[in-house]
This record gives C-alpha cells, structure tokens and sequence, in this order.
C-alpha cells in the first residue's frame, strides 16, 4: 500500500514540478491540488514539545516571523545540508536573525526525542530550536504544514524518511510567505529572508 | 608503460593541486579527489562520503561500488528532490563520462555508509576503497570534517 501510493505521488510529483517551475511561487489555485501551501500559523493547530522538552504550540509563533524546516537526525545528506544553509543565512542576517522562530520539525519521532534534537541542531546554531512530539502530534504539524513523509524500510532491518525538503518562511502574522527549495540558487534566499522580517 | 597517455592525467594532477593542497588518487585514467566524510555523533546514525572523480580517458566509466572497514554496509545513493519531497534512492552506479566528471556532492549522489563500527572523529580519516567499472579498485583516504563541515578540510582555506 505503501509502495502502490509513493508511485502515484511519484508520478503526479514529476507532473506539478513541470508545472510548478514555470509558474514561480506565487500561491495559485491550480497548483493547490498537487502541492498544496500550508496553512497560515494562525490556523495551525498542532501542539509539540523543544528539544529542551517545553511543549510549544502553533499559537506561540505568532508575533515572530518563522522559518521552518521538516527533517530527521538520522538523515545523512539533505538534512545536514538544509540546517548548514540555514546557520549561513542566521550568520549574514546577522542580529535581525535573532527576531526569527529557527524550527526543525522531525518526522522520526520514534528516533528525535528531545535529548536526541538537542545534540543535533545545537551543532548548527544555537537559534535552532528542534521539535518532536508523538507519532499523532507530527502527523497533525505535517498537516498543517501541507508537508508528505513516509518511512521507507532498509533490508538491514533499519530505516529511512522521505519528507517534503523545502524551507517554509512566514510572515510576522502567520501569513505564509514563502519556500526555499532544497535544489534553488542560494542567491534567493537571503531576499526572501529579508522579506519576512520587514 | 604508457608514456603518452599518462601526460594528460598528470596535468589534470597538478592543475587540482594548485588550486589547493587536496590529496588525489589515480587509478588509469580516472583522478580521485576532494575526498571528504563529516563526523558522526556514536555509530547508530549514518555517514557520508563525498568526492570528485575526474575521468581523462576515452572512455566512459562508472563507480559501481564502495567498502569500508569504517562500515558494514556502505552504499551509493543519490538525493532525489520531487514535488518538493527528498528521497534517497540507492544508485547501482555513478556515470563518469570520457573527459568528464563525477561529484559525489551534498544534495546528490554521495556514498551512504551505514552500520557503523566506530564514530568517526573530526580530523582523522579512514581508508575506502571504491570499485569502478573498467578502471578497477583504488584505495583511498577520506578526511573528516566537523558534523557541520561543508567540503574537503583541504579546501576550507580556499573557500
């Protein structure tokens, strides 16, 4: 069941991103079928617990403008790489970054306990705040997010994630603002950084 | 052995090394370097290993595999981004094409090395070999950085 819908979304993946890159970023309805924008923090609901095991909820992100990115501790490459781009762009904002919500939401909490989120993205930037929750509580976030996960099992027995890659930005308001893909020209991002926190 | 075709190889050898001081390995006509593994916090989590092979044969090339006495079960995998989902699937082999490149590189393919026998530690390294499709095996030595390093240690200064 697994295998039968992550060739559905394969397909129906390779289809939007043609779509998608010739339609640039701006929301658009015809494109909310395929990959829809998440919702503002406003209309978020769901609830998790930091790395230093305070719960924190969509609500308390009001005021500050966030970004946000979906990952795992376990993950060898991309997660790295994101929460590396994400301390360089910390760095040349300089002290406007410390106006920011930093968050790493996992999607393995069965592995990222707080403990587990501590030693990890204290290694990137101490602005990083990392989140878990219950199996339930991630599933909502992902929700609210308009974010995809699926555990891929190992022949060794382990396990890997996929998980939507991009780095959401949101207004001061909840306002959704922006994604930073995973594969787009770091040149972009400073500016849609500033964005947010103007 | 082969006077002529050797010339080419060393040039490419000496143009890699003025650029920065990065150990590189040959093996026929393909060039190893820029070798690179970050640390690892205990052994439950998997590495990587990232390198540039330049190929200055005729000769397309492929690198088919990679072992490690540093892991039990090291891989090739290539991150895939779709519809804004990263995937990691198992690549059977990285194409180096005749007078061309190969990265292993952040956000593409890089070598998985799963099942840990030991944490790697900043600043040391560890041997791998890697097997290419017609050139054969070469013995490497891969560098390792900080968890949070962005490429080679030979590279940092220049970059």
């Amino acid at each position: 069941m697994l295998g039968a819908g992550a060739g559905v979304a394969t397909l129906a993946g390779t289809l939007a991103l043609g779509a998608w890159r010739s339609r640039g970023r701006s929301p658009d309805p015809a494109r909310a079928g395929d990959s829809p924008l998440p919702l503002p923090i406003s209309a978020m609901g769901w609830e998790l617990t930091d790395h230093r095991s305070r719960p924190v909820s969509a609500q308390d992100w009001l005021g500050r403008p966030a970004m946000i990115f979906f990952g795992f501790t376990w993950c060898p490459d991309v997660c790295p790489t994101t929460l590396m781009d994400i301390a360089d762009w910390l760095e040349d904002l300089g002290s406007d970054a410390d106006r920011l919500t930093v968050a790493l939401i996992t999607v393995d909490p069965e592995r990222d306990t707080p403990e587990v989120l501590a030693n990890y993205v204290e290694l990137f930037d101490p602005r990083i705040v990392g989140l878990t929750g219950s199996a339930g509580q991630i599933a909502r976030a992902a929700q609210d997010f308009r974010v995809r996960y699926e555990k891929v099992p190992r022949e060794d027995g382990d396990y890997t994630m996929n998980h939507t890659a991009g780095v959401f930005l949101f207004h001061a308001d909840g306002r959704f603002a922006s994604i930073i893909d995973f594969h787009e020209d770091r040149a972009f991002a400073l500016p849609k950084l500033r964005r947010i926190l103007t | 052995m082969r006077p002529i075709p050797l010339a080419l190889p060393f040039i490419l050898f000496a143009a890699a090394a003025s650029a920065e001081d990065c150990p590189s390995w040959q093996i026929g006509d393909l060039t190893i370097t820029d070798a690179w593994s970050r640390a690892t916090i205990g052994t439950n989590r998997p590495a990587v290993f990232y390198a540039e092979i330049l190929n200055a044969g005729p000769e397309d090339d492929a690198l088919v595999a990679i072992s490690t006495p540093v892991a039990d079960m090291p891989m090739l995998h290539e991150t895939v981004v779709r519809d804004g989902v990263a995937s990691m699937p198992h690549a059977m082999s990285v194409p180096v094409p005749a007078g061309g490149s190969a990265s292993l590189e952040p956000g593409g393919f890089h070598g998985m090395l799963m099942g840990l026998n030991a944490a790697l530690a900043e600043d040391e390294s560890f041997p791998l070999t890697m097997t290419f499709e017609k050139a054969g095996e070469v013995t490497i030595d891969v560098g390792i950085t900080a968890m949070n390093g962005r490429g080679p240690t030979c590279r940092i200064d220049g970059s």
